[in-house]
Protein backbone atom coordinates (compact mmCIF):
# COMPACT_ATOMS: atom_id res chain seq x y z
CA UNK A 1 0.00 0.00 0.00
CA UNK A 2 2.93 2.20 0.49
CA UNK A 3 4.47 1.37 -3.01
CA UNK A 4 1.58 2.05 -4.07
CA UNK A 5 1.38 5.79 -2.54
CA UNK A 6 5.04 6.40 -3.24
CA UNK A 7 3.53 5.55 -6.61
CA UNK A 8 1.18 7.87 -7.02
CA UNK A 9 3.45 10.75 -5.66
CA UNK A 10 5.94 9.92 -8.05
CA UNK A 11 2.82 9.75 -11.44
CA UNK A 12 1.92 13.54 -9.62
CA UNK A 13 5.63 15.05 -9.12
CA UNK A 14 7.32 13.47 -12.16
CA UNK A 15 5.72 15.46 -15.08
CA UNK A 16 6.37 18.76 -12.95
CA UNK A 17 10.00 17.89 -11.91
CA UNK A 18 11.06 17.22 -15.65
CA UNK A 19 9.85 20.38 -17.05
CA UNK A 20 11.83 22.06 -14.19
CA UNK A 21 14.60 20.00 -15.52
CA UNK A 22 14.61 20.85 -19.45
CA UNK A 23 13.94 24.61 -18.00
CA UNK A 24 17.35 24.38 -17.28
CA UNK A 25 18.49 22.37 -20.72
CA UNK A 26 21.82 23.93 -22.29
CA UNK A 27 21.04 22.81 -25.79
CA UNK A 28 18.57 24.47 -28.31
CA UNK A 29 16.49 21.56 -28.55
CA UNK A 30 13.61 21.16 -25.91
CA UNK A 31 13.59 17.34 -25.81
CA UNK A 32 17.46 16.40 -25.70
CA UNK A 33 19.30 17.51 -22.57
CA UNK A 34 22.84 18.94 -23.28
CA UNK A 35 24.28 19.99 -20.15
CA UNK A 36 22.52 22.43 -17.40
CA UNK A 37 22.18 26.42 -18.21
CA UNK A 38 20.02 29.24 -17.33
CA UNK A 39 20.06 30.62 -20.64
CA UNK A 40 16.70 30.01 -21.24
CA UNK A 41 15.66 32.11 -18.08
CA UNK A 42 17.90 35.17 -19.46
CA UNK A 43 15.85 34.64 -22.91
CA UNK A 44 12.23 34.71 -21.13
CA UNK A 45 12.42 37.51 -19.15
CA UNK A 46 14.26 39.19 -21.85
CA UNK A 47 11.41 38.43 -24.24
CA UNK A 48 8.81 41.33 -24.00
CA UNK A 49 6.15 39.18 -24.86
CA UNK A 50 6.71 37.42 -22.02
CA UNK A 51 7.58 40.28 -19.92
CA UNK A 52 3.70 41.89 -21.29
CA UNK A 53 2.21 38.81 -20.63
CA UNK A 54 3.53 38.40 -17.07
CA UNK A 55 2.68 41.91 -15.97
CA UNK A 56 -1.12 41.33 -17.33
CA UNK A 57 -1.62 38.56 -15.93
CA UNK A 58 -0.60 39.77 -12.31
CA UNK A 59 -2.75 42.85 -12.93
CA UNK A 60 -5.63 40.84 -13.90
CA UNK A 61 -4.52 38.55 -10.61
CA UNK A 62 -4.61 40.87 -8.23
CA UNK A 63 -7.14 42.93 -8.95
CA UNK A 64 -9.37 39.76 -9.20
CA UNK A 65 -7.59 38.39 -5.81
CA UNK A 66 -9.07 41.75 -4.12
CA UNK A 67 -11.97 41.92 -5.46
CA UNK A 68 -13.37 38.34 -4.72
CA UNK A 69 -11.79 38.74 -0.76
CA UNK A 70 -13.98 41.48 -0.35
CA UNK A 71 -17.19 40.58 -1.76
CA UNK A 72 -17.33 37.59 -0.60
CA UNK A 73 -15.80 38.22 3.04
CA UNK A 74 -19.05 41.10 2.42
CA UNK A 75 -21.53 38.31 0.85
CA UNK A 76 -20.27 35.50 3.66
CA UNK A 77 -20.74 37.93 6.67
CA UNK A 78 -24.14 38.78 5.22
CA UNK A 79 -25.33 34.98 4.29
CA UNK A 80 -25.13 34.08 7.81
CA UNK A 81 -28.02 36.03 8.79
CA UNK A 82 -30.14 35.13 5.48
CA UNK A 83 -32.65 32.82 5.56
CA UNK A 84 -35.67 31.28 3.69
CA UNK A 85 -35.87 31.38 -0.45
CA UNK A 86 -33.01 34.04 -0.61
CA UNK A 87 -31.08 31.65 0.97
CA UNK A 88 -31.63 28.89 -0.89
CA UNK A 89 -31.08 31.08 -4.15
CA UNK A 90 -27.85 32.19 -3.03
CA UNK A 91 -26.36 28.84 -2.21
CA UNK A 92 -27.42 27.77 -5.39
CA UNK A 93 -25.83 30.69 -7.54
CA UNK A 94 -22.60 30.16 -5.23
CA UNK A 95 -22.38 26.53 -6.21
CA UNK A 96 -23.46 26.97 -9.64
CA UNK A 97 -20.76 29.86 -10.18
CA UNK A 98 -18.04 27.17 -8.66
CA UNK A 99 -19.00 24.16 -10.19
CA UNK A 100 -19.78 25.25 -14.02
CA UNK A 101 -16.61 24.45 -16.35
CA UNK A 102 -14.40 27.48 -17.21
CA UNK A 103 -15.17 26.58 -20.51
CA UNK A 104 -18.74 27.94 -20.35
CA UNK A 105 -18.07 30.91 -18.01
CA UNK A 106 -15.94 32.08 -20.95
CA UNK A 107 -18.63 31.59 -23.59
CA UNK A 108 -20.98 33.49 -21.32
CA UNK A 109 -19.43 36.20 -20.65
CA UNK A 110 -18.04 36.53 -24.58
CA UNK A 111 -21.57 36.23 -25.69
CA UNK A 112 -23.58 38.31 -23.20
CA UNK A 113 -20.74 41.13 -23.34
CA UNK A 114 -20.29 41.37 -27.18
CA UNK A 115 -24.13 42.11 -27.47
CA UNK A 116 -23.52 44.63 -24.98
CA UNK A 117 -21.10 46.32 -26.34
CA UNK A 118 -22.64 46.45 -30.05
CA UNK A 119 -25.77 47.95 -28.19
CA UNK A 120 -24.04 50.50 -26.22
CA UNK A 121 -20.88 51.61 -28.64
CA UNK A 122 -23.28 52.71 -31.68
CA UNK A 123 -25.01 54.71 -28.77
CA UNK A 124 -22.01 55.99 -27.34
CA UNK A 125 -21.39 57.30 -30.83
CA UNK A 126 -24.39 59.08 -31.47
CA UNK A 127 -24.17 60.98 -28.19
CA UNK A 128 -20.66 61.97 -28.21
CA UNK A 129 -19.78 65.54 -29.27
CA UNK A 130 -18.74 66.08 -32.97
CA UNK A 131 -15.34 66.24 -33.12
CA UNK A 132 -13.78 64.07 -30.67
CA UNK A 133 -13.20 60.26 -31.06
CA UNK A 134 -15.99 58.48 -28.83
CA UNK A 135 -14.79 55.61 -26.56
CA UNK A 136 -15.44 51.92 -28.02
CA UNK A 137 -15.75 49.31 -25.14
CA UNK A 138 -14.11 45.88 -25.77
CA UNK A 139 -12.69 43.13 -24.31
CA UNK A 140 -10.02 43.57 -22.50
CA UNK A 141 -8.72 43.68 -18.51
CA UNK A 142 -12.34 44.52 -17.42
CA UNK A 143 -13.83 41.67 -18.67
CA UNK A 144 -11.17 38.99 -17.84
CA UNK A 145 -11.42 40.08 -14.27
CA UNK A 146 -14.83 40.65 -14.11
CA UNK A 147 -15.69 36.61 -15.32
CA UNK A 148 -12.42 35.16 -13.53
CA UNK A 149 -14.62 37.29 -9.89
CA UNK A 150 -17.70 35.31 -10.82
CA UNK A 151 -15.84 31.84 -9.96
CA UNK A 152 -13.27 33.35 -7.37
CA UNK A 153 -16.01 35.08 -5.25
CA UNK A 154 -17.60 32.02 -4.65
CA UNK A 155 -15.07 30.39 -3.64
CA UNK A 156 -13.86 33.16 -1.09
CA UNK A 157 -17.61 32.94 0.35
CA UNK A 158 -17.30 29.00 0.72
CA UNK A 159 -14.30 29.39 2.88
CA UNK A 160 -15.22 32.29 5.15
CA UNK A 161 -18.43 30.96 5.43
CA UNK A 162 -16.45 27.84 6.71
CA UNK A 163 -15.12 29.66 9.65
CA UNK A 164 -17.92 31.33 10.26
CA UNK A 165 -19.53 28.11 11.26
CA UNK A 166 -16.20 26.89 13.27
CA UNK A 167 -16.60 30.42 15.07
CA UNK A 168 -17.02 31.18 19.04
CA UNK A 169 -19.80 33.10 18.96
CA UNK A 170 -19.90 32.94 22.81
CA UNK A 171 -17.23 36.17 21.87
CA UNK A 172 -19.58 37.99 20.12
CA UNK A 173 -22.44 37.40 22.22
CA UNK A 174 -19.87 38.76 25.04
CA UNK A 175 -19.02 41.57 23.02
CA UNK A 176 -22.51 42.58 22.37
CA UNK A 177 -23.48 42.59 26.41
CA UNK A 178 -20.89 44.97 26.64
CA UNK A 179 -22.23 47.04 24.79
CA UNK A 180 -19.83 47.46 21.86
CA UNK A 181 -21.14 48.85 19.11
CA UNK A 182 -21.63 46.23 16.18
CA UNK A 183 -18.75 48.09 13.60
CA UNK A 184 -16.25 47.46 16.78
CA UNK A 185 -18.16 44.02 17.53
CA UNK A 186 -16.87 43.26 13.67
CA UNK A 187 -13.60 44.98 13.65
CA UNK A 188 -12.10 43.82 17.17
CA UNK A 189 -13.98 39.96 17.63
CA UNK A 190 -15.14 38.48 13.89
CA UNK A 191 -12.20 39.90 12.16
CA UNK A 192 -9.36 38.59 14.06
CA UNK A 193 -11.38 34.66 13.75
CA UNK A 194 -12.13 35.10 9.97
CA UNK A 195 -8.82 36.47 8.86
CA UNK A 196 -7.12 33.73 8.36
CA UNK A 197 -9.92 32.21 5.86
CA UNK A 198 -10.06 35.58 3.91
CA UNK A 199 -6.21 35.47 3.72
CA UNK A 200 -6.16 32.21 2.48
CA UNK A 201 -8.85 33.17 -0.12
CA UNK A 202 -7.24 35.90 -1.12
CA UNK A 203 -3.95 33.85 -2.39
CA UNK A 204 -6.25 31.38 -4.21
CA UNK A 205 -8.00 33.63 -6.38
CA UNK A 206 -4.48 35.09 -7.03
CA UNK A 207 -3.92 31.76 -8.09
CA UNK A 208 -6.68 30.65 -9.80
CA UNK A 209 -6.54 33.83 -11.85
CA UNK A 210 -3.08 33.67 -12.65
CA UNK A 211 -3.06 30.13 -13.83
CA UNK A 212 -6.21 30.22 -15.63
CA UNK A 213 -6.33 29.76 -19.38
CA UNK A 214 -9.82 29.25 -20.54
CA UNK A 215 -11.96 32.29 -19.63
CA UNK A 216 -9.11 34.47 -20.90
CA UNK A 217 -8.86 33.10 -23.51
CA UNK A 218 -12.34 33.62 -24.57
CA UNK A 219 -12.55 36.89 -22.97
CA UNK A 220 -9.56 38.29 -22.88
CA UNK A 221 -9.44 40.66 -26.23
CA UNK A 222 -6.04 41.36 -27.14
CA UNK A 223 -4.59 41.34 -23.91
CA UNK A 224 -2.47 38.61 -23.36
CA UNK A 225 -2.26 36.67 -20.41
CA UNK A 226 0.78 34.40 -19.65
CA UNK A 227 -1.10 31.26 -19.76
CA UNK A 228 -2.50 32.57 -23.06
CA UNK A 229 0.84 33.15 -24.48
CA UNK A 230 2.70 29.40 -22.87
CA UNK A 231 -0.68 28.11 -25.37
CA UNK A 232 0.21 29.66 -28.19
CA UNK A 233 3.93 29.26 -27.58
CA UNK A 234 3.21 25.44 -27.57
CA UNK A 235 1.19 25.43 -30.79
CA UNK A 236 4.02 26.47 -32.74
CA UNK A 237 6.94 24.15 -30.73
CA UNK A 238 8.17 23.44 -27.66
CA UNK A 239 11.02 25.14 -27.00
CA UNK A 240 13.64 24.97 -23.78
CA UNK A 241 11.92 28.86 -23.15
CA UNK A 242 8.60 27.60 -22.72
CA UNK A 243 10.04 25.44 -20.22
CA UNK A 244 11.54 27.91 -18.14
CA UNK A 245 8.36 30.24 -18.46
CA UNK A 246 6.07 27.31 -17.70
CA UNK A 247 8.50 26.56 -14.87
CA UNK A 248 8.48 30.63 -13.30
CA UNK A 249 4.52 30.19 -13.57
CA UNK A 250 4.90 26.86 -11.56
CA UNK A 251 6.97 28.42 -9.22
CA UNK A 252 4.49 31.43 -8.69
CA UNK A 253 1.52 29.28 -7.70
CA UNK A 254 3.41 27.03 -5.19
CA UNK A 255 5.00 30.40 -3.34
CA UNK A 256 1.19 31.64 -3.01
CA UNK A 257 -0.07 27.92 -2.48
CA UNK A 258 2.27 27.29 0.61
CA UNK A 259 1.36 31.30 2.16
CA UNK A 260 -2.37 30.12 1.96
CA UNK A 261 -1.77 26.88 3.65
CA UNK A 262 0.26 28.23 6.72
CA UNK A 263 -2.81 30.50 6.80
CA UNK A 264 -5.28 27.76 6.50
CA UNK A 265 -3.19 26.23 9.20
CA UNK A 266 -3.04 28.85 11.51
CA UNK A 267 -6.75 28.82 11.55
CA UNK A 268 -6.82 24.69 12.38
CA UNK A 269 -3.80 25.85 15.65
CA UNK A 270 -5.74 28.74 17.10
CA UNK B 1 -23.79 41.10 15.54
CA UNK B 2 -27.43 41.22 16.42
CA UNK B 3 -30.40 40.49 14.24
CA UNK B 4 -33.66 41.74 13.34
CA UNK B 5 -33.18 45.16 13.65
CA UNK B 6 -33.85 47.50 10.83
CA UNK B 7 -30.88 49.04 10.24
CA UNK B 8 -29.05 45.42 9.95
CA UNK B 9 -31.27 44.34 7.29
CA UNK B 10 -30.15 47.08 5.15
CA UNK B 11 -26.56 45.95 5.90
CA UNK B 12 -27.20 42.78 4.82
CA UNK B 13 -28.85 44.14 1.85
CA UNK B 14 -25.63 46.40 1.17
CA UNK B 15 -23.37 43.75 1.79
CA UNK B 16 -25.07 41.60 -0.55
CA UNK B 17 -25.06 44.04 -3.58
CA UNK B 18 -22.02 43.38 -5.02
CA UNK B 19 -22.24 40.06 -5.21
CA UNK B 20 -25.92 39.96 -6.45
CA UNK B 21 -24.28 42.09 -9.40
CA UNK B 22 -22.00 39.69 -9.92
CA UNK B 23 -24.31 36.61 -10.40
CA UNK B 24 -26.91 38.55 -12.00
CA UNK B 25 -24.63 40.11 -15.00
CA UNK B 26 -21.99 37.48 -15.39
CA UNK B 27 -23.80 34.15 -14.29
CA UNK B 28 -27.75 34.44 -14.63
CA UNK B 29 -27.85 37.05 -17.98
CA UNK B 30 -25.35 35.58 -20.13
CA UNK B 31 -27.03 32.09 -19.87
CA UNK B 32 -29.77 33.58 -20.97
CA UNK B 33 -27.91 35.76 -23.80
CA UNK B 34 -27.19 31.98 -24.47
CA UNK B 35 -30.38 30.64 -24.80
CA UNK B 36 -31.82 33.46 -26.99
CA UNK B 37 -28.54 32.48 -29.18
CA UNK B 38 -29.21 29.16 -29.55
CA UNK B 39 -32.43 29.86 -31.31
CA UNK B 40 -30.93 32.47 -33.40
CA UNK B 41 -29.82 32.46 -36.79
CA UNK B 42 -25.75 33.01 -37.97
CA UNK B 43 -25.50 36.49 -39.68
CA UNK B 44 -23.39 36.58 -42.55
CA UNK B 45 -20.46 37.69 -41.07
CA UNK B 46 -20.04 35.13 -38.48
CA UNK B 47 -21.95 36.28 -35.06
CA UNK B 48 -25.77 36.74 -34.47
CA UNK B 49 -28.68 37.76 -36.37
CA UNK B 50 -32.50 37.53 -34.40
CA UNK B 51 -34.42 34.85 -35.22
CA UNK B 52 -36.74 32.08 -33.53
CA UNK B 53 -35.30 28.46 -35.29
CA UNK B 54 -34.56 25.22 -34.23
CA UNK B 55 -32.09 24.97 -37.12
CA UNK B 56 -29.06 24.74 -34.54
CA UNK B 57 -30.17 22.27 -32.41
CA UNK B 58 -31.14 20.31 -35.89
CA UNK B 59 -27.61 20.73 -36.41
CA UNK B 60 -26.01 18.79 -33.84
CA UNK B 61 -25.43 15.51 -35.20
CA UNK B 62 -22.93 17.63 -37.57
CA UNK B 63 -20.90 17.78 -34.25
CA UNK B 64 -21.91 13.75 -32.95
CA UNK B 65 -18.15 12.80 -32.90
CA UNK B 66 -17.24 15.86 -30.05
CA UNK B 67 -20.28 14.53 -28.02
CA UNK B 68 -19.80 11.05 -28.81
CA UNK B 69 -16.01 11.16 -27.75
CA UNK B 70 -16.79 13.63 -24.49
CA UNK B 71 -19.56 11.14 -23.39
CA UNK B 72 -17.42 7.91 -23.81
CA UNK B 73 -14.36 9.34 -22.46
CA UNK B 74 -15.22 11.92 -19.95
CA UNK B 75 -16.81 8.91 -17.84
CA UNK B 76 -14.24 6.54 -18.13
CA UNK B 77 -11.55 9.09 -16.97
CA UNK B 78 -14.02 9.60 -14.07
CA UNK B 79 -13.96 5.93 -13.71
CA UNK B 80 -10.12 5.83 -13.61
CA UNK B 81 -9.31 8.55 -11.99
CA UNK B 82 -11.47 7.03 -9.09
CA UNK B 83 -9.73 3.05 -9.20
CA UNK B 84 -6.53 5.12 -8.84
CA UNK B 85 -7.47 7.99 -6.35
CA UNK B 86 -9.03 5.34 -3.64
CA UNK B 87 -6.48 3.17 -2.31
CA UNK B 88 -4.11 6.05 -2.05
CA UNK B 89 -7.04 8.48 -0.50
CA UNK B 90 -7.37 5.20 1.99
CA UNK B 91 -3.92 4.99 2.77
CA UNK B 92 -3.77 8.75 3.34
CA UNK B 93 -6.90 8.37 6.18
CA UNK B 94 -6.55 5.28 7.67
CA UNK B 95 -3.12 3.79 7.55
CA UNK B 96 -0.94 7.06 7.57
CA UNK B 97 0.08 8.60 11.27
CA UNK B 98 -0.93 12.21 12.24
CA UNK B 99 2.13 13.70 11.56
CA UNK B 100 2.35 12.88 7.82
CA UNK B 101 -1.20 13.00 6.99
CA UNK B 102 -1.52 16.42 6.66
CA UNK B 103 1.81 17.19 4.60
CA UNK B 104 0.62 14.31 2.38
CA UNK B 105 -2.87 15.45 1.70
CA UNK B 106 -1.41 18.65 1.20
CA UNK B 107 1.12 17.07 -1.38
CA UNK B 108 -1.54 15.95 -3.29
CA UNK B 109 -3.51 18.73 -3.33
CA UNK B 110 -0.91 21.13 -4.75
CA UNK B 111 -0.62 20.12 -7.97
CA UNK B 112 -4.44 20.88 -8.32
CA UNK B 113 -3.85 24.34 -7.36
CA UNK B 114 -0.80 24.82 -10.08
CA UNK B 115 -1.37 25.57 -13.68
CA UNK B 116 -3.03 22.63 -15.60
CA UNK B 117 -1.54 24.13 -18.81
CA UNK B 118 1.96 23.54 -17.71
CA UNK B 119 1.21 19.78 -16.17
CA UNK B 120 -0.64 19.06 -19.37
CA UNK B 121 2.22 19.84 -21.38
CA UNK B 122 4.61 17.95 -19.49
CA UNK B 123 2.79 15.04 -20.93
CA UNK B 124 3.87 16.21 -24.33
CA UNK B 125 7.45 15.92 -23.65
CA UNK B 126 6.85 12.26 -21.56
CA UNK B 127 3.83 10.68 -24.30
CA UNK B 128 5.75 12.69 -27.81
CA UNK B 129 8.09 11.10 -30.13
CA UNK B 130 11.27 11.36 -27.55
CA UNK B 131 9.90 10.29 -24.48
CA UNK B 132 8.16 6.60 -23.86
CA UNK B 133 8.73 6.04 -27.49
CA UNK B 134 12.01 6.17 -27.72
CA UNK B 135 12.86 4.64 -23.74
CA UNK B 136 11.24 1.36 -25.59
CA UNK B 137 13.00 1.52 -28.38
CA UNK B 138 15.76 1.19 -26.51
CA UNK B 139 14.57 -2.51 -25.07
CA UNK B 140 13.46 -3.24 -28.54
CA UNK B 141 9.92 -2.65 -28.67
CA UNK B 142 9.28 -0.28 -31.93
CA UNK B 143 6.74 1.59 -33.53
CA UNK B 144 4.47 2.83 -30.24
CA UNK B 145 2.88 5.56 -30.69
CA UNK B 146 1.01 7.02 -27.17
CA UNK B 147 0.54 10.89 -27.94
CA UNK B 148 -3.01 11.90 -29.97
CA UNK B 149 -4.88 8.89 -28.73
CA UNK B 150 -7.52 8.15 -26.62
CA UNK B 151 -5.41 6.68 -23.84
CA UNK B 152 -3.28 9.70 -23.85
CA UNK B 153 -6.08 11.97 -22.73
CA UNK B 154 -7.37 9.03 -20.27
CA UNK B 155 -3.65 9.64 -18.65
CA UNK B 156 -4.01 13.29 -18.96
CA UNK B 157 -6.84 13.21 -17.39
CA UNK B 158 -5.97 11.08 -14.39
CA UNK B 159 -3.17 13.25 -13.91
CA UNK B 160 -4.86 16.44 -13.62
CA UNK B 161 -7.72 15.48 -11.92
CA UNK B 162 -6.95 12.68 -9.42
CA UNK B 163 -5.96 15.43 -6.20
CA UNK B 164 -9.74 16.76 -6.97
CA UNK B 165 -10.81 13.06 -6.45
CA UNK B 166 -8.41 12.00 -3.90
CA UNK B 167 -10.02 15.09 -1.75
CA UNK B 168 -13.71 14.39 -1.10
CA UNK B 169 -13.08 10.58 -0.55
CA UNK B 170 -10.31 11.44 2.03
CA UNK B 171 -12.58 13.25 3.56
CA UNK B 172 -15.06 10.82 4.14
CA UNK B 173 -12.56 7.99 5.49
CA UNK B 174 -11.29 10.34 7.63
CA UNK B 175 -14.35 10.89 9.32
CA UNK B 176 -15.83 7.43 9.26
CA UNK B 177 -16.02 5.85 12.63
CA UNK B 178 -12.73 3.62 13.59
CA UNK B 179 -14.12 1.82 16.13
CA UNK B 180 -17.09 0.08 13.02
CA UNK B 181 -13.81 -1.02 11.74
CA UNK B 182 -12.41 -2.70 15.04
CA UNK B 183 -15.85 -4.19 15.76
CA UNK B 184 -15.99 -5.82 12.44
CA UNK B 185 -12.90 -7.47 12.96
CA UNK B 186 -13.25 -8.28 16.39
CA UNK B 187 -16.45 -10.22 15.59
CA UNK B 188 -14.44 -12.58 13.03
CA UNK B 189 -15.03 -10.12 9.67
CA UNK B 190 -12.39 -10.62 7.44
CA UNK B 191 -10.25 -7.57 6.11
CA UNK B 192 -12.45 -7.68 3.03
CA UNK B 193 -15.74 -8.35 4.25
CA UNK B 194 -15.18 -5.04 6.63
CA UNK B 195 -14.14 -3.14 3.83
CA UNK B 196 -17.00 -4.29 1.16
CA UNK B 197 -19.79 -3.61 4.24
CA UNK B 198 -18.54 -1.11 6.44
CA UNK B 199 -15.75 1.75 4.60
CA UNK B 200 -16.65 1.48 1.01
CA UNK B 201 -20.39 1.91 1.91
CA UNK B 202 -19.54 4.67 4.36
CA UNK B 203 -17.17 6.23 1.71
CA UNK B 204 -19.97 6.65 -0.81
CA UNK B 205 -20.50 10.37 -0.43
CA UNK B 206 -16.87 11.41 -1.15
CA UNK B 207 -17.08 8.86 -3.65
CA UNK B 208 -20.12 10.25 -5.32
CA UNK B 209 -18.65 13.84 -4.64
CA UNK B 210 -15.30 13.20 -6.30
CA UNK B 211 -16.95 11.40 -9.34
CA UNK B 212 -19.25 14.62 -9.52
CA UNK B 213 -16.71 17.38 -9.45
CA UNK B 214 -14.22 15.28 -12.02
CA UNK B 215 -17.22 14.51 -14.50
CA UNK B 216 -18.38 18.11 -14.60
CA UNK B 217 -15.04 19.31 -15.11
CA UNK B 218 -14.21 16.79 -17.90
CA UNK B 219 -17.38 17.91 -19.69
CA UNK B 220 -15.99 21.27 -20.17
CA UNK B 221 -12.16 20.24 -20.75
CA UNK B 222 -10.29 22.06 -23.38
CA UNK B 223 -7.19 21.79 -22.69
CA UNK B 224 -6.31 18.01 -22.21
CA UNK B 225 -7.86 16.66 -25.80
CA UNK B 226 -5.84 19.68 -27.40
CA UNK B 227 -2.56 19.16 -26.35
CA UNK B 228 -2.70 15.14 -26.32
CA UNK B 229 -5.83 14.70 -28.33
CA UNK B 230 -3.92 16.44 -30.81
CA UNK B 231 -7.04 17.36 -33.01
CA UNK B 232 -7.90 12.97 -33.53
CA UNK B 233 -9.50 12.79 -29.39
CA UNK B 234 -11.47 16.21 -28.99
CA UNK B 235 -14.02 17.08 -26.73
CA UNK B 236 -17.20 19.33 -27.07
CA UNK B 237 -15.01 21.92 -25.68
CA UNK B 238 -12.89 22.05 -28.02
CA UNK B 239 -15.68 22.33 -30.88
CA UNK B 240 -16.52 24.97 -28.54
CA UNK B 241 -13.43 27.00 -29.15
CA UNK B 242 -13.69 26.38 -33.09
CA UNK B 243 -17.12 27.55 -33.24
CA UNK B 244 -16.69 30.74 -30.85
CA UNK B 245 -13.23 31.64 -32.09
CA UNK B 246 -12.29 30.43 -35.44
CA UNK B 247 -15.63 29.48 -37.44
CA UNK B 248 -17.11 32.69 -35.24
CA UNK B 249 -20.36 30.45 -35.82
CA UNK B 250 -22.38 31.54 -32.68
CA UNK B 251 -25.78 30.29 -32.47
CA UNK B 252 -24.50 26.67 -33.49
CA UNK B 253 -21.99 27.02 -30.39
CA UNK B 254 -24.61 28.69 -28.19
CA UNK B 255 -26.91 25.28 -29.38
CA UNK B 256 -23.74 22.96 -28.15
CA UNK B 257 -23.12 24.78 -24.78
CA UNK B 258 -26.84 24.62 -24.13
CA UNK B 259 -26.56 21.07 -24.98
CA UNK B 260 -23.51 20.81 -22.65
CA UNK B 261 -25.46 22.61 -19.79
CA UNK B 262 -28.43 20.48 -20.25
CA UNK B 263 -26.33 17.52 -19.66
CA UNK B 264 -24.54 18.79 -16.85
CA UNK B 265 -27.60 19.32 -14.57
CA UNK B 266 -29.05 15.99 -15.39
CA UNK B 267 -25.44 14.82 -13.81
CA UNK B 268 -25.66 16.87 -10.85
CA UNK B 269 -29.87 16.60 -10.12
CA UNK B 270 -29.53 12.97 -10.51
CA UNK B 271 -25.94 12.98 -7.98
CA UNK B 272 -28.16 15.02 -5.54
CA UNK B 273 -30.94 12.51 -5.57
CA UNK B 274 -28.40 10.10 -5.22
CA UNK B 275 -27.42 11.88 -2.16
CA UNK B 276 -30.70 13.05 -0.73
CA UNK B 277 -31.31 9.12 -0.54
CA UNK B 278 -28.47 8.14 1.04
CA UNK B 279 -28.99 11.08 3.55
CA UNK B 280 -25.62 11.95 4.41
CA UNK B 281 -24.00 15.11 4.47
CA UNK B 282 -21.42 16.54 1.70
CA UNK B 283 -18.88 18.56 2.14
CA UNK B 284 -18.84 21.94 1.58
CA UNK B 285 -14.77 22.77 0.23
CA UNK B 286 -12.95 22.30 -2.50
CA UNK B 287 -9.50 22.83 -0.77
Amino acid sequence: MRIYAIAVFLFLYVPIGIIVLFSFNAGRHASELRGLSVQWYGKALSNPFVGDAFVTSLIVAFSVAILSSLMGTAAALALQRLKGTMRVLFDGLIYISVMIPGIVIGIATLVALVTVFDFLNPLLASIWPEGTKPPKLHMGYVSVIAAHTLFTMSLVIILVRARIAGMDRSLIEASMDLYATPWRTFYQVTLPQIYPAILAGFLLSFTFSFDDFIISFFVAGANTTLPIYIFSSIRRGITPEVNAIGTMVLAVSLILLMTAQFFLRARTNR
Amino acid sequence: MGAGSKPNQWLTVALLTPTSIWFLFLLILPLIVILVFSFGERAAVGGYAGGFTFEQYGNLPSRLKAFQNTMLIAPLGTLLSLIVAYPLAYYLALRVSRRFKLLLLVLVIVPFWTSLLVRTYAWIFILGGRGIPTLLEFIGIEGVRLINTPGAVLVGIVYGYLPLMVFPIFVSLEKLDKSLLEASSDLGGSPFKTFMQITLPLSMPGIATGCMLVFILLMGEFLIPAFLGGGKVFFIGNALVDLFLQSRNWPFGAAVSVTLVVIMLITVSLYMRMMMRSKTGRDESLM
